[in-house]
């Protein structure tokens, strides 16, 4: 018994010795060289693979800097300035301050109450949706409540409410990777930036209609009419085919505009409630005060005139 | 191989073609056919006579429109089409209906014509006229056969595979003499010995009635086809009448046919013999729970609400879904405010009972959707891969080679969507494609 | 007036579906229920309810506070199971409670585990039927006699599968042509043999077998391929050696051939799609079982054989594409 005990183990033995010195040759003669620098980068970056940098994932874009050897024209947009600071620091380079961004959704659409004008009953994509047809609430341009956004989200940051059936986006989650903005096949969604105490003005509607028929479309659609332009003080919004766009690199979030907009369609988001108007502003002072402490500096508005 | 057996509703087949009373307001599209929308060439405030080119075609795949009533252009601008799509278009305020002097209005026959077939083909592209089988093609080019390609047989499509649908029908009985005239027109352009007239086994009195009128004329064979959806795909018809098969990517005139539907025939009669634009067509108008179903000769350019409205009353309250085009291709509308346009086959009004597709579910792995594929493709599979965004994967496996024909859907007990992920992963992929050829 | 709908082409679907799929197999599983009731009385009605029922109440419970998705209990897939299951044991006392062991393993390792009907790569009947028979060897090879019609509850008379009696004698080193007591051709079409009670019957099966076919729900490639090789492949055998072999007429009738290749390896979750890949299928199941019979340490392999290929199926769906219309 104990002979045959023996010999198992000495058999064993040997087949462990023999592969592991054969194992040792392959890992030898296939060994790639990999720059370290390259698993460092990774591991300060996300690790989301969200693609919002415009490489395959994390890993791609960390072979990327070290490839380039520079930081230039390469960014990890869902990171932002804390992750660039890092990576900066392990290249030995300086990095661009940029200012934080988050994706907006232009769009006013609601899918569970009178707004809709038809039902769409087939497969739960918008791109396909696209189409086919104009969308449940009628407007060519408008969102189709189908979720390519929110699935395309990798932080949970853009969900479909419940509420309204349209996309909603959590302020402190998005980290402007712009995964959505690719994943809409309307265009509606955009990034924006932060801007000062996460004050924001936007047009919410990207419908290009004239106004008569953009009107008759839906309640809160972009006229075109041009109101909001002889106010702004700063010449941010123009007028392009019916459709007024608020420039973020100039606007000073004054909030004139908004009380102009005979339509509702031009907003201003996380504004305490002075200004009596606005029905659809809804600022949330929870998530309010939360934001204006954790943006770090009032910059942004030293950057603007910079730019000006 | 593949297909399935809908029921075929043919509810409609006795009521004659009538003609359809011109209402106050039409609203022509500038792009009534696949390619460039045409260029509007009168401005608002002219008058316009019944026929006249109002719409001028400039690029290549593209097609004249004329107008189709009398009176004054009161707009210019987009218009919702019944998509809700805006699109080009001209507004016309309906006075009288005088016609263009050229057009021959007698009932006569005409049956001589002296044209050379590349004034045939030039004269199908002044007329407007494009294939009413569906997907519109402009005809002129059509009819052109490509340097070094040889048309052998020219296909009638006369099988009206899909259900509900009756205007091919009716044209046949009705006037079957035109239709004959019109494939011989077409026979000369092409220079083709024979042409054939495939007809499904369900319709035996347009079979009698083609067959009698088809013995009065020189290379017109009628075929009546097996009864089986899609029998009228253009490359199922091409295999059942000639035995070849259209290869993967190319056309049908690769292998040597042309395939033209049989009420395109009649509007080339009507355009060659009588210099009458395309301006009207066949529409059926049907539905299980309509009070009354009819075949109507409508001018383009009318809304489906106004057709609604003079042959229905209005829509019964159970209605699901108001299609344009039969119940397996056509395409269900949003805004029946919209116009009409060339090919526009039927208005189609589906119960709500029948409308509402049932609950997805898992795939059981039944294979139905796999053999009832007329193409030979693999549905299911195409399903989860387009589900995890394997566009290329998909791609690989041929799904351009799906001729949408929606046979998969149909037949699969879990209900699940699989034309619509189809037809999503064929745009994804033709769109790989297209960045890739651009770099 | 109600919102139009809107969805893209065809906007007419086929009376298809998977409910009525599975509701039908059922059909055709009753004849074998009746037939089953019949020969081993009461044990067999209870090993059926209990079977079914805990497949559904484990399917039910999984899906609701496992898996959290709404019950497809109606779709009565858990029902073909919980037969399927039952027809495959002996319908002994014990098995009442045995069975529904059987039961849980089906549902929820060979269904559920993999995200429910539709996704499983077994057949979940049979990953149930394995594991009793590994793990409770001697309940699931004590088989009830079969004698009189309609016999009395809880009767504790063991009996032999003619499977069992030819591996055993063959083990003691008799011939074939020694064992005396086999059944005849013709009890064994009737299903007066041992056997686990749904198998027994081969009119019954080819019954529902025949609706099966009728409602288009399977194809013959299956069936046909299966008990054609193992016919053909028990037939050489027979030939080289009548003295080793049972003859081609006798594989197919006893065991679970029949119901295995009517209603096990039609499965259509489990089975390739194409039709070649449906016969390559069947030629593997007839092999394998007859191979496992002959050389296996257990008398009988058709659970096993379906297994197998169940496995392999992925495979063969890769290789037997059908054929493409344009090329």
């Amino acid at each position: 018994m104990a002979h045959q005990i023996m010999l198992a183990v000495i058999v064993l033995g040997a087949l462990g010795i023999i592969f592991a010195v054969v194992l040792y040759f392959v890992a030898q003669k296939f060994k790639v060289i990999e720059d370290p620098l390259i698993d460092e980068i990774a591991e300060v970056l996300p690790g989301a693979n969200c693609g919002g940098c415009g490489k395959a994932g994390c890993r791609a874009l960390a072979e990327a800097f070290v490839k380039q050897g520079s930081m230039e024209g390469l960014k990890c947009p869902a990171g932002g300035d804390a992750v660039m600071q890092k990576v900066a620091a392990l290249m030995g380079c300086t990095a661009e301050a940029s200012e934080p961004q988050v994706a907006v959704v232009r769009c006013n659409a609601c899918f569970t109450g009178e707004r809709s004008k038809v039902h769409y009953d087939g497969l739960r994509d918008c791109s396909f949706a696209n189409s086919l047809f104009m969308g449940e609430n009628g407007c060519q341009f408008g969102c189709l409540g189908l979720g390519n956004c929110a699935a395309a989200c990798q932080f949970d940051a853009l969900v479909m409410d419940p509420e309204t059936g349209a996309p909603k986006i959590d302020e402190e989650k998005c980290t402007a990777c712009g995964a959505c903005v690719k994943a809409c096949p309307r265009g509606i969604i955009e990034l924006r930036n932060k801007g000062r105490k996460n004050r924001r003005v936007f047009v919410n509607c990207v419908n290009k209609e004239k106004g008569a028929v953009a009107r008759k479309t839906c309640d809160n659609a972009c006229i075109g009419c041009g109101k909001c332009t002889k106010v702004c003080p700063k010449e941010a919004i123009k007028v392009e085919n019916n459709l007024a766009y608020v420039d973020y690199r100039l606007c000073i979030a004054c909030g004139k505009c908004v009380n102009e907009c005979p339509t509702g369609a031009l907003i201003a988001v996380n504004f305490t409630p002075v200004k009596p108007k606005p029905a659809e502003e809804a600022p949330k002072p929870a998530t309010q005060e939360k934001v204006e402490i954790n943006i770090p500096q009032p910059e942004p508005v030293e950057v603007k005139k910079t730019n000006e | 191989m593949g297909g399935v057996h809908p029921n075929d509703n043919k509810i409609s087949t006795e009521a004659a073609i009538e003609q359809f009373p011109v209402p106050s307001q039409v609203v022509v599209l500038m792009n009534q056919h696949l390619g460039a929308p045409a260029t509007p060439i009168v401005a608002k405030g002219d008058k316009v006579k019944v026929g006249q080119l109002i719409g001028e075609a400039q690029a290549f795949m593209c097609a004249n429109v004329h107008s189709p009533v009398s009176g004054t252009v009161s707009k210019i601008d987009i218009c919702k089409d019944p998509f809700g799509m805006a699109k080009p278009a001209i507004y016309i305020d309906v006075e009288g209906d005088e016609w263009m002097e050229t057009i021959d209005r007698t009932p006569d026959i005409k049956r001589e014509c002296n044209l050379e077939p590349k004034q045939i083909v030039d004269k199908l592209k002044e007329m407007g006229i494009v294939g009413l089988g569906g997907a519109t093609f402009p005809a002129h080019i059509k009819y052109s056969v490509p340097e070094g390609k040889k048309a052998e047989y020219l296909i009638i499509n006369a099988v009206e595979c899909e259900p509900y649908l009756t205007s091919d029908h009716r044209v046949m009985l009705e006037h079957a003499e035109e239709i004959c005239i019109g494939i011989s027109i077409l026979r000369k352009a092409l220079g083709v010995p024979n042409a054939y007239i495939g007809i499904e086994n369900n319709k035996p009195e347009p079979i009698r009635v083609m067959r009698e009128m088809a013995a009065k004329f020189e290379g017109i064979i009628v075929e009546p086809l097996k009864l089986k959806y899609p029998q009228g795909a253009e490359k199922q018809l091409i295999n059942a009448i000639t035995g070849r098969r259209v290869p993967s990517g190319k056309l049908p005139i690769d292998v040597g046919c042309v395939v033209s539907n049989v009420g395109t025939t009649f509007a080339v009669y009507e355009a060659i013999q009588k210099n009458k634009p395309l301006i009207e067509n066949i529409l059926t108008v049907t539905g299980k729970k309509l009070p009354s179903q009819h075949n109507y000769q409508v001018r383009i350019g009318i809304s489906y609400n106004d057709i609604i409205k003079h042959s229905i009353g209005e829509l019964p309250a159970t209605t699901g879904k108001v299609i344009s085009g039969g119940p397996m291709m056509g395409k269900a509308m949003c805004n029946l405010d919209g116009p009409t346009v060339k090919g526009a086959s039927s208005v189609l009004v589906i119960d709500e009972s029948e409308a509402v597709r049932a609950k997805e579910s898992n795939c059981i792995r039944c294979g139905k959707c796999m053999h009832a594929c007329p193409m030979g493709l693999e549905p299911y599979h195409f399903s989860a891969l387009i589900k995890n965004g394997r566009y290329e994967e998909a791609g690989a496996h041929n799904i351009l080679d799906c001729i949408e024909c929606g046979c998969c859907f149909f037949s699969c007990p879990a209900n699940k969507p699989l034309l619509d992920e189809v037809r999503l992963g064929k745009n994804k992929y033709r769109g790989i494609l297209a960045a890739r050829s651009k770099k | 007036m109600k919102l139009l709908n809107i969805s893209g082409s065809p906007h007419v679907h086929s009376d298809e579906s998977t409910k009525r799929i599975m509701w039908r197999v059922n059909m055709a599983l009753i004849p074998m229920f009746l037939v089953g009731i019949a020969f081993f009385g009461l044990n067999a009605l209870l090993v059926s309810l209990v079977s079914v029922a805990c497949c559904c109440l484990f399917q039910w419970l999984i899906e609701k506070f496992i898996m959290k998705v709404p019950s497809t209990l109606c779709d009565g897939s858990a029902v073909v199971t919980g037969l399927l299951l039952a027809f495959n044991v002996p319908a002994t006392a014990d098995m009442i409670w045995i069975v529904a062991i059987g039961a849980l393993v089906a549902i929820g390792l060979g269904k559920m585990s993999f995200g429910g009907l539709g996704k499983n790569p077994f057949n979940p009947a049979l990953v149930g039927r394995v594991f009793l028979l590994i793990s409770f060897p001697v309940q699931m090879t004590t088989w009830p006699t079969v004698g009189k019609w309609f016999p009395m509850a809880f009767d504790t008379t063991t009996g032999a599968t003619p499977l069992g009696l030819v591996k055993e004698g063959l083990k003691s080193g008799k011939k074939l042509s020694e064992i005396t007591d086999m059944p005849s051709l013709m009890d064994m079409f009737l299903g007066h043999i041992g056997g686990s009670f749904g198998e027994v019957c081969a009119v019954a099966i080819l019954i529902g077998a025949i609706y099966l076919l009728c409602t288009k729900i399977i194809s013959w490639h299956i069936p046909v391929s299966f008990i054609g090789t193992a016919f053909v492949f028990s037939g050489i055998l027979y030939l080289c050696n009548p003295e080793q072999f049972i003859d081609p007429v006798t594989t197919i009738l006893t065991g679970g051939i029949m119901l295995g290749a009517c209603f096990m390896a039609t499965d259509m979750v489990t089975s390739p799609m194409s039709k070649v890949g449906q016969l390559i299928f069947g030629f593997g199941c007839g092999l394998l079982t007859i191979i496992i019979r002959n050389w296996g340490s257990y008398p009988e392999g058709v659970s096993f054989a379906i297994l197998l290929m169940n496995a392999v199926t992925p495979l063969i769906n890769r290789w037997c594409k059908p054929a493409r219309f344009a090329k």
